[in-house]
């Protein structure tokens, strides 16, 4: 056991010592940072004004562009020829230009710019042109204008967790999801990352002729074990030290700032920015903060319980890690360089994509049998399960995955390892499944 | 005779072929024994069995009279054929690592080290990178991490290869060294010349079976063909005259009025009737027994041997 303790050491600090290393700890927070601040602080920035002239031959948009901060709209009377000749002279961003049509509404507009105009700019004149074609469309039909505004309404579905004992908690259905959604790409991310570095370890020491060297001194068993644990301590000093200094940058931030930074504001902008999966919940978030303040996105926050998503993150991380891990060695193992690991990377990487593509589902459903199944079996549950546990998951679930997850990772260990021993020692062979087959069964 | 390793009949089978089968090897404590074959007679399997990285299928191996055990390796030094160090990593650093693998304390290897590097001459690259090194340097830092445990059986396997002749004659005046201080060494290679010089015993292994083993004395001499050479001048009359019916001449020849002869002994014919019978032919400027070279005994039996399996698979 001492001599694994040795070897772990080894494993662990020749990878933190590594400038790579030390730049990615880095750079990871960095860029993290950066994702949830850039936003905040660009959104902040007034931007600069944009004029655009309007020439509306229907007369119907008169005054309905209201200016917006970055926009001013000023309406122009001139012939088109001669408003598309001097609109620059007259610094304006664009010139719109509303034909007269023969019908009643017009369905159509141009906008002049010299440059491609802006995304921005486009949308909003797109969505006041819409309303306004709509409102008078609607009109056209006699629909009263009063009955109009009635029909606009707001509904906030207001979501509450009823559990046994029968008390009440409001639910966030979007907040589950990003962290769901956010715990499960990490582990995946994590698990080959970390992964393919014991891959790479063990054909370091195949091809650097170190392997037999060691043997004579230590069981194969051993020195795979000791790799893939310091490995792990690696990935786990990693994230440790990205939590750590991504917090420190964005609090460093926030208090550098806070005057300028609105926080209600700042708050709805994390949300949107950690709701990868499209503008739906990002929306319905923002009827929440609409509605309800700041009060609310905090007590989103507190719904959370982080004290079991961290500790079954940490889990599953490492059950994950370890299970695959040993895989990834005996894939090192098996071969002389990295460019003979393709024909056998392919059955390891297919669970872990098959995961990662099921969980756009689980995350739609996470009840369902599909959910259920991919976060039993421990070669998908590692990400799935991370997915689920957001929304709450039976006790009897999470205990069933987690046991089947050591187990998993105990018979692929045992598996790896009869690869392993036969495999360090084997050199200029070019090794296939059947070959492979003889060693487990040697 | 005091032996420190034996192995007794061992097979050992992979999934296409027999790597080993029933080889047994004594080896004399404090001698250096020499393991020999051609390409892929099953060296290498020997010795990863001795080492404990991989298990016989059969047979028995014992230590110093005790089954070998795991912790036996503590007291063996392996230096494999096919060996290297992580490129990465500063070179005393990895040297104490290796060290400590072999169950040597902190304290222990530092101060070993030290006087070994300083032997060495390697002291100033004790913080370099292995692979700013070059591949004599590396050698010798291998060799030091094998002998540092002080083990009392050292299994050398290929040492001389990558050394220029000056590393050579370190390396192997250090063999010779380990031997005297008490050590036994298991020594293979295919340098007949090298076995020559440094071995006192001798294993000879074929196609997975032991062919010869013995004293290098004894294998010598049973080798010898009773063929002696002679020179000298002034030589009048012919050989076959000259020489009575015991005695044939092999090979002549004369050079600058020099003549020489390897002439075959029979009977109970010696050197000394050799002698008495050319004396008055000749003046004679040497004579000596010719005594066949490792070179030439591993590749006489190694010939005989795979001929014979020939001629039985054809028969069979």
């Amino acid at each position: 056991m001492n001599k694994t303790s040795l070897i772990i050491r080894r494993e662990y600090l020749t990878r933190v010592r590594k400038r790579s290393f030390i730049i990615m700890t880095i750079l990871g927070p960095l860029l993290m940072a950066a994702i949830m601040i850039v936003p905040i602080y660009v959104s902040q920035l007034s931007g600069e004004e944009k004029k655009i002239a309007v020439l509306d031959e229907t007369g119907l948009f008169y005054h309905r562009f209201t200016d917006t901060e970055n926009m001013k709209f000023s309406h122009v009377y001139g012939a088109l020829d001669t408003e598309k000749a001097q609109f620059r002279a007259q610094e304006y961003y664009a010139l719109l230009y509303v034909p007269k049509t023969e019908l009643s509404v017009p369905n159509g507009a141009f906008l002049y710019s010299d440059k491609q105009p802006n995304i921005n700019v486009k949308t909003y004149i797109q969505d006041v042109m819409k309303k306004e074609i709509e409102t008078l469309k609607l009109q056209a039909s006699g629909i009263d204008q009063d009955i109009l505004e009635s029909v606009k309404t707001k509904v906030s579905l207001v979501t509450i967790k009823l559990d046994d004992g029968g008390k009440e908690e409001k639910s966030y259905t979007e907040l589950s999801m990003v962290i769901g959604l956010f715990s499960g790409i990490l582990i995946y991310f994590f698990i080959f990352l970390f992964g393919s570095q014991v891959m790479r370890g063990v054909i370091e020491e195949k091809t650097n002729r170190i392997v037999e060297v060691i043997v004579s001194s230590v069981k194969p068993f051993q020195l795979m074990l000791g790799k893939i644990i310091g490995i792990a301590l690696v990935g786990l000093t990693q994230f440790g030290l990205w939590v750590i200094l991504t917090f420190g940058i964005v609090t460093a931030f926030q208090s550098a700032y806070a005057d300028k930074i609105d926080a209600a504001k700042a708050k709805e902008m994390l949300m949107k920015q950690a709701a990868p999966m499209g503008t739906q919940a990002a929306d319905t978030q923002e009827a929440v903060t609409e509605d309800n303040g700041v009060g609310e996105v905090f007590a989103a926050i507190q719904s959370v319980n982080f004290l079991l998503i961290i500790g079954s993150f940490l889990f599953f991380f490492l059950g994950g890690y370890l299970l695959y891990a040993a895989l990834f060695a005996a894939i090192g193992a098996a071969v002389d360089n990295e460019a003979d690991t393709q024909q056998f990377m392919l059955p390891v990487t297919v669970p872990l994509i098959l995961a990662i593509v099921m969980g756009q589902f689980v995350i739609n459903n996470p009840e369902g049998p599909a959910s259920f199944w991919f976060s039993i079996i421990p070669f998908t549950s590692p990400i799935i399960m991370m997915i689920r546990i957001p929304f709450g998951v039976p006790l009897t679930d999470l205990i069933l995955s987690m046991a089947l997850l050591v187990l998993g990772f105990l018979a692929t260990t045992w598996f790896a390892a009869k690869i392993y021993r036969t495999g360090i020692l084997m050199y200029g062979k070019k090794v296939d499944y059947k070959e492979l087959w003889k060693w487990i069964r040697y | 005779m005091d032996i420190i390793f034996e192995a007794k009949h061992i097979t050992k089978r992979f999934a296409a072929h027999t790597a080993l089968n029933r080889v047994s090897i004594t080896v004399p404590r404090n001698s250096i024994f020499g393991l020999l074959g051609p390409n892929g007679a099953g060296k290498t399997t020997l010795i990863r069995i001795i080492n404990q990285i991989t298990g016989p299928d059969e047979g028995s191996l014992f230590f110093d009279g005790e089954a070998l055990k795991p912790h036996h390796i503590y007291n063996i030094g392996y230096l494999p054929e096919e060996r290297g160090l992580y490129k990465k990593m500063k070179v005393g650093e990895q040297a104490l690592y290796l060290a400590r693998l072999k169950g040597l304390s902190k304290h222990d290897a530092m101060s070993k080290l030290r006087y070994w590097f300083g032997k060495f001459e390697i002291q100033a690259w004790w913080n370099r990178k292995v692979e700013e090194l070059s591949k004599g340097m590396q050698q010798k830092v291998q060799f030091i991490v094998t002998i540092l445990h002080e083990p009392r059986l050292l299994i050398f396997d290929e040492p001389f290869s990558g050394f220029d002749p000056i590393n050579v004659n370190l390396v192997k005046e250090e063999i010779l060294n380990l031997r005297d201080k008490g050590a036994t060494i298991i020594f293979s290679t295919h340098n007949m010349a090298s076995v020559e010089e440094l071995c006192d015993y001798i294993t000879l292994i074929n196609r997975s079976e032991k062919i010869l083993e013995g004293s290098v004395r004894d294998v010598k001499n049973t080798y010898k063909s009773n063929i002696y050479e002679v020179s000298g001048q002034q030589f009048s009359g012919a050989w076959d005259s000259v020489l009575p019916g015991s005695m044939i001449p092999v090979r002549t020849s004369t050079d600058d009025n020099m003549h020489k002869a390897a002439i075959r002994l029979s009977g109970n014919a010696g050197p000394n009737d050799l002698l008495a019978a050319l004396l008055p032919h000749m003046e004679i400027h040497a004579l000596n027994e010719v005594i066949p070279t490792m070179n030439e005994i591993f590749i006489t039996t190694v010939g005989q041997d795979s001929r014979e399996t020939k001629t039985e698979e054809v028969q069979a």
